[in-house]
């Protein structure tokens, strides 16, 4: 058996709101082996970032877990204090977010912020962090490390403050690390050096990565394992080239024909139509029927099964059952 | 293509004061002619100045100097009665659907504003008909008409926006990172509906976008704008095939491909961060970042020049061409 970093199993966490619940992540399951890059992918409000939290264990009121497991390394995280929770976030597991900003203290110094991450869990004194901070931020190609040790949030351009975030998820070499679209904030060119940066990371220091994106440029340039996202469920999940080569799930297969290709010019691009549903009102069956063009019958009043198309291919939908 | 100008712009500057009596140099003489019926699009990266060139072509911001002629008009001479007329010519698309359209307005209400303001009909009722006839245009189904737009979609906000600005038949409509905000599934559907548009009703659009794949898809000329400057207007297939000016190249390298057999393959990147609008460099703005760079480009600003049908501002763009 592959050795895994995490294992989620039927994970599910919505929000309790007026209006109903709203079912954010739906029965999800989800391995990430140790080394491995495993990517998101799904459009805006599917419940990628909701998967994040529910590993973090910051979901905020009046959001819940309300069924499933969570394992980091064989150990259960859900249902954890959030005395244990915190001596786990930043060590075990830690994560970088869209935006940057939102995360780091704008009146401290951001090599101190670095720092502090380091003490918190690790028992060495103050000089020798400081050295540690220094060591990841030239590995995480910060140039001038003093000089940015000593700047402020507000005093870095996107990138750099992207590279701090990463510098700060890394410096006490956990074993998971979640990206939550952390390129989609920044330009091509400043994302193409993140995007490197975080696969010779990986590649160095064996750490798993989960990748958030709606993004699958981004998704072929970093993953290994690919899960599709629609409405809070697993729709597809497969090995990258799998999935790029042979993607099965109508959905994915829209995704990806939505994508421009440089080399040639369509008079028209390939669209899926209708809208994003809200997931206070799912339909009745199939998430993605009233979309679908190869709907039927059974699609609009029943829900389909992740079906096993051999070779750890997964499709949740009636066209593939049984193949 | 019938070539025949419909705005044009000639050495135009548009600063912001900044802190101890610095200047932003958000645009810094720009020279741009948008043909009648074409799609000119507008790249670069966050903060090099594309709304700010955007909306100064509309004359939304007066230009610290410079002309911009439309129709062969110099509306930077008009006052600002003269200008009105021309103010009905061009429409804006903004970004974000969510912040572009009044929270408390219904459709019919923000469709019909444009129309009521320049009086084009004269009484509530045929507005109104004409409004069901724009949203018609732009598939949002008729019968929401009464609606407000937190009861619709990002993409069908999108539309609402789009009826908006073409409800005065205006000839220029200068698009904001129109479906930047946008899911990419709802992103083709939007950028379909604008192509028909244009195609309907004989639209010139100024697409303003940071994304490239997206501008190939739509544009017939693109400009690539670097800090406040353009370094490179081309046909949209031939720049593609042959940038010629590096940071159109490396612009267009960066771009994630989706495909995972290529992944960091001959990915030439571009090192160092995007320099300030405040402090921007001597010579070439961009040799800082250039690995082409040399002394001359330190000290020497390179002219927009002739390449190969390209408009190029970089000292080596021959033997770049090569
Ligand atoms: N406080 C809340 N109350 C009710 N529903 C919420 C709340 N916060 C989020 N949601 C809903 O939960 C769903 C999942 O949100 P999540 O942030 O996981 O989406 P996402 O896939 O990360 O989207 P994005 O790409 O926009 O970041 C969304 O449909 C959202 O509307
Ligand atoms: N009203 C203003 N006052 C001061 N500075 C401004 C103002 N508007 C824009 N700027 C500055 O001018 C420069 C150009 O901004 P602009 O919004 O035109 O860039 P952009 O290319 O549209 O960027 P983005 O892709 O982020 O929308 C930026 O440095 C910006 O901070
Ligand atoms: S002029 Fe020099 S610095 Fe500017 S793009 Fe050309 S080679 Fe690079
Ligand atoms: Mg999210
Ligand atoms: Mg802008």
């Amino acid at each position: 058996m592959e050795d895994l970093t995490l294992k989620i199993e039927h994970l599910c966490s919505g929000f309790f709101t007026e209006r109903g619940y709203v079912p954010a992540v739906d029965d999800v399951s989800l391995e990430i082996p140790k080394g491995k890059v495993i990517g998101i992918v799904g459009e805006s409000g599917c419940g990628k970032s909701m998967i994040a939290r529910s590993i973090m264990g910051i979901l905020k009121y009046p959001g819940k877990i309300t069924k499933g497991s969570i394992k980091l390394d064989g150990r259960e995280l859900v249902g954890l204090e959030e005395s244990e929770l915190r001596s786990i976030r930043g060590k075990d597991v830690s994560m970088i977010f869209q935006e940057p900003m939102t995360s780091l203290n704008p009146v401290v110094q951001v090599g101190k912020q670095v720092r502090e991450a380091l003490l918190l869990h690790e028992n060495i004194d103050k000089e020798a962090a400081k050295d540690e901070v220094l060591k990841i931020f030239e590995q995480v190609g910060i140039s001038e490390p003093l000089k940015r040790y000593r700047s402020y949030p507000h005093e870095l351009s996107g990138g750099l403050r992207q590279r701090v975030m990463i510098a700060m998820a890394m410096i006490c070499k956990p074993k998971l690390l979640i990206a939550d679209e952390p390129t989609t904030a920044l330009d091509v060119t400043i994302e193409a050096q993140i995007l490197q940066l975080m696969r010779q990371l990986t590649r160095q220091t064996g750490m798993s990565v989960l990748m958030i994106s709606h993004n699958l440029g981004v998704i072929a340039e970093l993953c290994d394992e690919v899960y599709v996202m629609y409405a809070g469920k697993i729709v597809e999940q497969a090995d990258v080239y799998e999935l790029f080569d042979n993607c099965a799930h109508p959905y994915t297969k829209g995704l990806m024909g939505s994508i421009i290709d440089l080399d040639t010019k369509p008079e028209r691009l390939p669209a899926i139509g209708g809208v994003v549903p809200n997931l206070l009102h799912l339909p009745k069956g199939c998430a993605f029927a009233p979309r679908c063009k190869y709907a039927t019958e059974r699609c609009r009043a029943e829900r389909p099964e992740l079906y096993d198309l051999g070779s750890g291919h997964l499709c949740r939908c009636f066209e593939k059952e049984g193949k | 293509m019938e070539q025949r100008v419909l705005l044009e712009a000639k050495n135009l500057v548009q600063e912001f004061p900044a802190k101890n009596r610095k200047k932003v140099h958000a645009v810094s003489n720009v020279d741009l002619t948008i043909y009648a019926g074409e799609t000119l699009a507008l790249v670069g990266e966050s903060g090099c100045g594309k709304s700010t060139l955007g909306r100064t072509l509309m004359n939304l911001i007066p230009p610290v100097s410079g002309t911009i002629t439309f129709e062969g008009v110099e509306i930077t001479k008009l006052s600002k009665k003269e200008f009105a007329p021309y103010r009905k010519q061009m429409q804006l698309i903004f970004q974000d659907p969510y912040a572009s359209l009044d929270p408390r307005m219904t459709v019919r209400d923000i469709i019909a504003e444009p129309l009521e303001i320049h009086k084009v009909y004269p009484d509530k009722e045929s507005t109104t008909q004409k409004v069901k006839e724009l949203l018609q245009q732009v598939g949002v189904p008729e019968e929401f008409i009464y609606r407000y737009p937190h009861q619709f979609s990002g993409g069908q906000r999108q539309r609402i926006g789009i009826a908006r600005a073409i409800a005065l038949n205006p000839k220029l409509i200068i698009c904001d990172e129109p479906v930047s905000a946008l899911d990419v599934s709802v992103q083709s559907q939007v950028l379909n509906l604008m192509k028909d548009l244009q195609k309907e009703f004989g639209l010139t659009y100024l697409f303003i976008s940071h994304d490239l794949s997206v501008v190939k898809f739509m544009a017939d000329r693109v400009a690539v704008m670097f800090l406040g400057k353009l370094c490179e207007i081309a046909d949209t297939d031939s720049l593609y095939a042959k940038p010629l000016h590096p940071y159109t190249r490396f612009l267009l390298d960066a771009i994630p491909k989706a495909d995972p057999r290529n992944r960091g393959r001959n990915k030439q990147l571009l090192q160092g961060e995007i320099p300030s609008p405040i402090d921007v460099p001597g010579g070439c703005r961009f040799h800082t970042r250039c690995p082409f760079a040399t002394d001359r480009c330190k000290s020497e600003e390179p002219k927009m020049r002739q390449v190969e049908g390209h408009m190029v501002a970089c000292h080596f763009a021959e033997d770049l061409a090569k």
